[in-house]
């Protein structure tokens, strides 16, 4: 009989699923139909994107019950991996000094490393001399191979690169799909800064990983900013290359004319459509690819195992789980999967802005998308990406217009702009507001755990 | 000569302003590592706490100026702070009722509390940017130097002028007088001695019957009082803009750690420690060398060990330096 009712109670909540899916639909349908099928297919896309973040960050809180206040800057180290993979290198400040970069950087990485190394085998006061002398000097040795190179590669024709390229990796086998590599790259870099935010705050506090992952974040995107040499920081990488046509070499083509005629539309606004559904295509198959996976993940042994840690940690240590090495694992396989959305965005973007990754939109944003939708729960998170990006965007656009017409008896003077201005942190106070009720009132989210 | 020159160059350009902005993280940190000594969660709305309360001051002493009031020689925030933190502690105890109190009769984990009071941040963000809007905001008057470059050129024949901020001494000045009186409350009241009980056991205090909801109720009016009074003196001495304040979020809670959470006379500590870094490893010390050595010398680079843009990888670096080898920090805080 009770194995009847869970039957019962997995049914009701397919069907509670299926139907919260379509209402989200009709939402997007409606914008479809109010504004047009190319700023919905936009939106959607995005909502694909913000849904790959928010399975890595579902990952990370609702199988393990990490917090993560860093996602933003994880998922700007996936979006460098584009730049450094399909960006030609730019041989002239290469050959200026511009190769010292990268030795130097290497430098760097082995006076660490030695550094370890040597903490590891000696005893006393002899490790404290050893470990400072080896660092002081590593850095030394770093900043003077590195500060010369960096100089010539910011003055090597400044005004379109200044910086030292990628790897130019585009074409393979004659198709431009070259920056799909970027995308696993992506992920193993996220992966690396993962490792060592993880490798340091895990097992410790439950504060201190929210703290040090705050300020990893912070730390990823003022280098994206502020160093030059590597992906021209506030001026912004543009011309990425990407997988999927150019609208404009689709136009010029006789026979895509004929294919829009054919449709009753004009080549222009086809053409546009047909792109976001290339790029749609491509990202449903990623999306579905890693929310399969999860689901084999999540119903495996490994999975229980992360649940019964999650639900108490000390039951499951007593058991003989590792513990903190599990938190390690699910931390770093969350923010991989967060640096490959990363990169997606980027290359569909077709620009690096580093001065867009703020982190109320990649990392609240996407943990509000979490909680709403049903944390432990991968369909929840998609849905709450869906539900929540379609809001965050739509609440943007009502807040200043809803302001407008409130405001529109009033005199023009300084109260007026002032509250036509402020009506643009609407969206902060509304996601704050979610975020506190459904924590409250609904904590298991829209799709809750089964 | 030359020594003493770079001497002063030293406490103009490093130890001035490491001492105010350490004392501006301290009076911060001190706030985060109350909540967390009896509220045991890490408060990430202190930093917009803050701001709002910075904001509500700022108003009052636009509408004292607009009157014609002002404190002579002292800034006219100082009389309108008062304002700023009855506004702000209102704001506060209504969220630790709403929504914090839920919680800790749940006896939540920490971490519920922290993403609630993500929430809370997100909330008190908006409300400060609708009061006050996003941009710079100028509020201090009265005189703007205690000690000017110039008078103290002419005054010691020296090539290095010394210049020291009003701003700047009142924030020690105050500073000092807020640590004071807390630690006086602290150890000498009956109530800052059941806040002391309360942080080391919990279950012990409400054995001898302390009231847990009125330790709360104190612990916010103290960290609030301290959060504006902070944020005040950070906008008279730099300059005030929303954003500033969440940025304020990771250094603050590098000195919390740094000195041990729960630990008050630690979050001091750490707040200098951190302060005396970020300054330090920020200036570019070309100048310095230059004075120092013999004869007409000066080094070819700037001698800057990261540049300024970099000044909170600082904070981070001591922060993991801390986590790695001593995680509850340099004075014995809460457990790891």
């Amino acid at each position: 009989m009770s194995q009847n009712r869970v039957a019962e109670r997995h049914g009701s909540q397919r069907m509670r699923a299926a139907v919260l899916f379509a209402l989200v639909g009709l939402l997007f349908l409606l914008e479809a139909l109010t504004g047009s099928w190319n700023t919905m297919l936009g939106i959607f896309n995005m909502a694909l994107v913000s849904a790959i973040m928010a399975l890595g960050v579902n990952m990370q809180w609702g199988y393990a019950g990490l917090f993560n206040v860093g996602i933003v800057g994880f998922v700007a180290l996936g979006g460098l991996a584009p730049v450094l993979i399909s960006i030609p290198p730019n041989h002239e400040a290469l050959a200026a000094g511009g190769w010292r970069i990268p030795v130097a950087l290497l430098v760097g990485v082995l006076a660490i490393i030695a550094a370890i190394l040597v903490y590891g085998r000696t005893r006393g006061r002899l490790r404290g001399i050893a470990v400072t002398a080896i660092l002081i000097g590593g850095f030394v040795l770093y900043r003077a191979i590195f500060d010369p190179a960096v100089e010539i590669v910011e003055t090597t024709n400044p005004s379109f690169a200044g910086n030292i390229g990628g790897l130019g990796i585009n074409r393979i086998f004659g198709l431009h799909v070259g920056v799909l590599l970027a995308w696993p790259v992506g992920m193993l870099l996220a992966a690396g800064a993962a490792w060592v935010i993880g490798k340091i705050a895990l097992g410790l506090r439950s504060d201190y990983l929210a703290i040090a992952t705050l300020g990893i974040g912070e730390i990823i995107i003022a280098v994206l900013k502020n160093e030059d040499w590597l992906a021209r920081g506030v001026k912004n990488m543009t011309n990425i290359p990407r997988p999927v046509p150019y609208e404009v070499d689709l136009q010029q083509s006789t026979y895509w004319q004929g294919w829009a005629a054919a449709f009753g539309t004009d080549p222009v606004t086809f053409s546009t459509i047909f792109v976001k559904l290339c790029w749609m295509a491509l990202f449903l198959v990623i999306l579905l690819g890693i929310i399969w996976l999860s689901e084999r993940a999540i119903n495996s042994p490994w999975g229980r195992m992360m649940r019964a840690i999650r639900d108490n940690e000390t039951a499951a240590e007593a058991m003989g789980k590792d513990v903190t090495r599990r938190h390690l694992q699910i931390f770093v396989i969350g923010s991989a999967v967060c640096g490959l959305a990363g990169a997606m965005m980027v290359t569909m973007n077709g620009v690096l802005v580093p001065s867009e990754y703020t982190p109320l939109r990649y990392t609240f944003l996407v943990w509000v998308m979490v909680i709403v939708g049903g944390s432990g729960n991968n369909w929840g998170s998609v849905l709450g990406a869906f539900l929540i990006y379609y809001l965050y965007i739509k609440v943007g656009d009502w807040g200043p217009s809803l302001m407008h017409s409130l405001t529109a008896g009033m005199q023009p003077g300084p109260i007026k702009d002032h509250l036509v201005d402020s009506a643009a942190h609407m969206r902060m106070m509304t996601l704050g507001v979610i975020l506190l009720l459904v924590l409250r009132f609904s904590p298991r989210g829209l799709l809750p755990e089964r | 000569m030359d020594v003493l020159n770079g001497l002063v160059l030293l406490m103009n350009f490093v130890v001035v302003p490491a001492l105010s902005y350490g004392s501006q993280l301290a009076l911060g940190a001190l706030g985060v590592t109350l909540i967390y000594g009896i509220l045991r969660f890490s408060n990430f709305a202190h930093g917009d706490t803050m701001a709002f309360g910075t904001g509500i001051t700022i108003l009052g002493t636009w509408g004292l100026q607009a009157w014609g009031v002002t404190l002579g020689i002292l800034p006219t925030a100082l009389l309108a702070l008062p304002l700023g933190i009855l506004v702000t502690m209102g704001i506060v105890l209504v969220t630790d009722r709403v929504v914090y109190r839920f919680y800790r009769r749940q006896r939540a984990r920490p971490v519920i509390l922290v993403i609630a009071s993500v929430g809370v941040m997100f909330i008190m963000n908006a409300l400060t940017r609708f009061i006050i809007g996003t941009d710079d905001r100028a509020f201090a008057d009265g005189p703007r130097f205690l000690v000017n470059a110039p008078a103290f050129k002419a005054a010691t024949g020296l090539d290095e002028g010394l210049s020291i901020k009003a701003t700047a001494a009142l924030t020690v000045v105050v500073a000092v007088i807020a640590v004071g009186l807390l630690f006086w409350f602290l150890n000498s009241t009956r109530t800052g001695k059941s806040m002391r009980a309360y942080s080391d056991n919990e279950d012990l205090a409400l054995l001898s019957g302390i009231n847990p909801e009125r330790v709360v109720t104190i612990t916010w009016i103290i960290a609030t009082t301290l959060a504006v009074t902070a944020g005040v003196l950070y906008g008279l001495d730099k300059s005030f803009r929303p954003f500033n304040y969440y940025a304020l979020l990771l250094p603050t809670f590098a000195a919390a750690i740094v000195g041990g959470l729960g630990n008050p006379l630690g979050a001091i500590a750490g707040g200098f420690l951190i302060a005396f870094s970020e300054v330090s490893f920020t200036y570019a010390f070309k100048k310095v060398v230059g004075y120092l050595t013999p004869g007409t010398w000066e080094p070819p680079g700037l001698v800057q060990l990261l540049s300024t843009d970099y000044k909170f990888a600082v904070s981070f670096t001591i922060l993991i330096i801390v986590l790695l080898f001593r995680p509850t920090g340099i004075f014995r805080g809460k457990s790891a």
